[in-house]
């Protein structure tokens, strides 16, 4: 009925062209002996939009921390031949599962803060930081406190300050999964059109097979207990993405392939 | 309609903005929100009641003044002996306000080492434990032996009260930043400093101001313990020997009169720290917010 679908993504290394960051045989291993993710192999291609999709405790999470530099690999490399060697020229955002928003600052100094820490002048900062909150659709709102402020609009602070550097790569942690449906449509709208117009390489961590299916290229399906990736897949449909799609045939077709693909991926 | 109050032009452009709660001012009386006003009424009404009753069991049962004085004496009294107490104020206050001014500044300072350095914190805390938990009444008159100076071993003792909960505080506010807070420091390459500046220091405040309110009052507490203990005479001599003094004449009215001057002072400076902490946090933190339920 329509040509919707999806396909195994080329494995690691196999493709043309350099990937902004290079997983390879990566595990990590706590202190108290658990097994968070277990020989990982996975290439972050240059502003591709990726999920990475499985239940609690299948090491998403942990994976994407240690793309971040929070943590290393027990054993196995994290390379990045796409940007510097230096690390701290590795510019990247990250988006924390709670808002994570210093509540004694106001949201323009809470979108600030990545450019104070890097001593970019003052107003110089305020002018960046308006302007990224102003693409977050919070125009009018800088001078309001967190507490002032909704779930879904904490959020968008959240992700106007990890955009503000213009980072190459936003590594989000489950974003939005604490908001309510309507609210979370409307973020995964917003996100979209973001990433369209700004085309950084996005990696988005969900539980969500819905979610993943809506935003990503690419879908990395993990499976828990070791941490593994199972499955990795392109999803076929065109960008823009937007209502219209949620409600097609076609979205609820890739969801059902892409249901399939993570209940057989994870055994149940 | 003012661009300060972002609520009175919600944008309907698709964002989540128009989910913010409306709200509406609440009437107020002299400034004051009309749901206020019962704080202050209610316990000067019982204030009242209770001064009345002690009033009329003085005079019913004839209590002799150097037994017990009636309110109105003490009243009396404190005007009457104004000169002579404003002066002991002023000296036990001075001494207060030193102590608690070296308290902070020694708290913090030593709060946000230990943070820095978990072996400065394991070798020393232990003994700010012992300055704390040794009663201030035994070690007075060994400080004022060593000391020397009389006025700088009752700011010493004073100290010695009032640092303790700004010490302990401080460090329990350094170390509950949030933790994704600290990642997102580390992630955009934060120095210590700036972690200390940006992320630490704001979220110790609230704890701060909690050990501050805990301390203002603990500092008079010590000063007026040391000058007990110390019982210094001539005209440099502040509240506590007025009470020394004016119990060995039986003047008990007075007694009551330096009680109650010590009393205020204590409210005054409790109210004034509260009010500070208020007007620090009330942007933002949880215990400044007003709650519906």
């Amino acid at each position: 009925m329509d040509t919707a679908y999806l396909s195994t993504h080329p494995a690691a290394g196999q493709e043309s062209g350099v990937p902004l960051v290079s997983i390879r045989r990566v595990s990590k291993q706590f202190a108290n002996g658990t097994i968070a993710v277990r020989d990982v192999d996975l290439d972050l291609g240059t502003g591709e939009f990726i999920s990475l999709l499985g239940p609690s405790g299948c090491g998403k999470s942990t994976l994407l921390r240690m793309v971040a530099g929070l943590g290393s690999p027990s054993t196995g490399t994290i390379d990045w031949p796409g940007a510097g060697e230096d690390k701290a020229e590795r510019d990247l955002g990250f988006v924390f599962q709670d808002p994570t928003l210093m509540p004694w600052a106001n949201a323009l100094s809470n979108v600030m803060l990545p450019l104070t820490l890097k001593h970019v002048p003052k107003s110089e900062a305020q002018e960046r930081a308006a302007e990224m909150l102003a693409l977050v659709g919070l125009k009018g709102f800088e001078t309001s406190y967190p507490r002032e402020l909704s779930g879904g609009m904490k959020m968008r602070v959240s992700i106007a300050r990890a955009l503000v550097m213009r980072p190459k790569i936003l590594l989000m942690d489950e974003p939005f999964a604490a908001l309510d449906e309507i609210t979370r449509h409307r973020l995964n709208d917003d996100l979209l059109n973001l990433w369209w117009r700004e085309r950084f390489t996005a990696v988005f961590v969900t539980h969500s097979v819905f979610e993943s299916v809506y935003l990503s290229q690419r879908i990395v399906v993990m499976a828990a207990r070791p941490g593994r990736v199972m499955a990795d897949l392109d999803v076929s449909a065109p960008y823009p993405r937007d209502e219209l799609f949620r409600t097609s045939a076609e979205y609820a077709h890739l969801c059902r392939l892409a249901s399939g693909k993570l209940k057989e991926a994870i055994g149940a | 309609m003012s661009s300060a109050s972002p609520s009175a032009s919600v944008p309907h452009d698709g964002t989540d903005a128009e989910a913010r709660p409306l709200t509406l001012a609440e009437p107020t009386i002299l400034g004051l929100p009309v749901s206020f006003w019962p704080r202050i009424l209610a316990p000067i009404f019982v204030g009242i009641l209770v001064l009345g009753l002690w009033e009329f069991a003085v005079r019913w049962n004839e209590v002799p003044s150097y037994v017990l004085p009636g309110p109105l004496l003490v009243g009396q009294t404190l005007i009457a002996d104004w000169g002579t107490l404003s002066a002991s104020l002023w000296i036990t206050l001075r001494i207060t306000f030193m102590a608690l001014a070296a308290a902070v500044i020694v708290g913090v300072a030593l709060a946000v080492l230990f943070t820095q350095s978990k072996w400065l914190e394991m070798a020393l805390l232990p003994y700010a434990v012992i300055l704390q938990v040794t009663p201030i009444v035994a070690i007075a008159p060994l400080i004022i032996i060593w000391a020397g100076d009389i006025n700088l071993s009752l700011l010493i003792c004073a100290w010695i009260v009032a640092f303790f909960p700004i010490l302990s505080n401080t460090i329990l506010g350094l170390n509950s930043a949030d933790h994704n807070l600290i990642n997102f420091f580390q992630l955009h390459g934060a120095t210590r400093w700036q972690t200390l500046r940006y992320l630490k220091l704001p979220a110790a405040l609230p704890y701060f101001l909690a050990g501050l309110k805990i301390s203002g009052g603990l500092a008079l507490i010590g000063a007026v313990v040391a000058e007990f203990v110390a019982g210094t005479g001539g005209s440099e001599s502040g509240l506590a020997y007025r009470i020394l003094e004016a119990g060995y004449q039986l003047k008990i009215p007075r007694v009551f009169a330096a009680l109650l001057m010590i009393s205020l002072s204590g409210i005054a400076i409790f109210l004034a720290t509260s009010l500070i902490s208020h007007l620090l946090l009330r942007r933002w933190h949880e215990s400044a917010l007003k709650r519906e339920n």
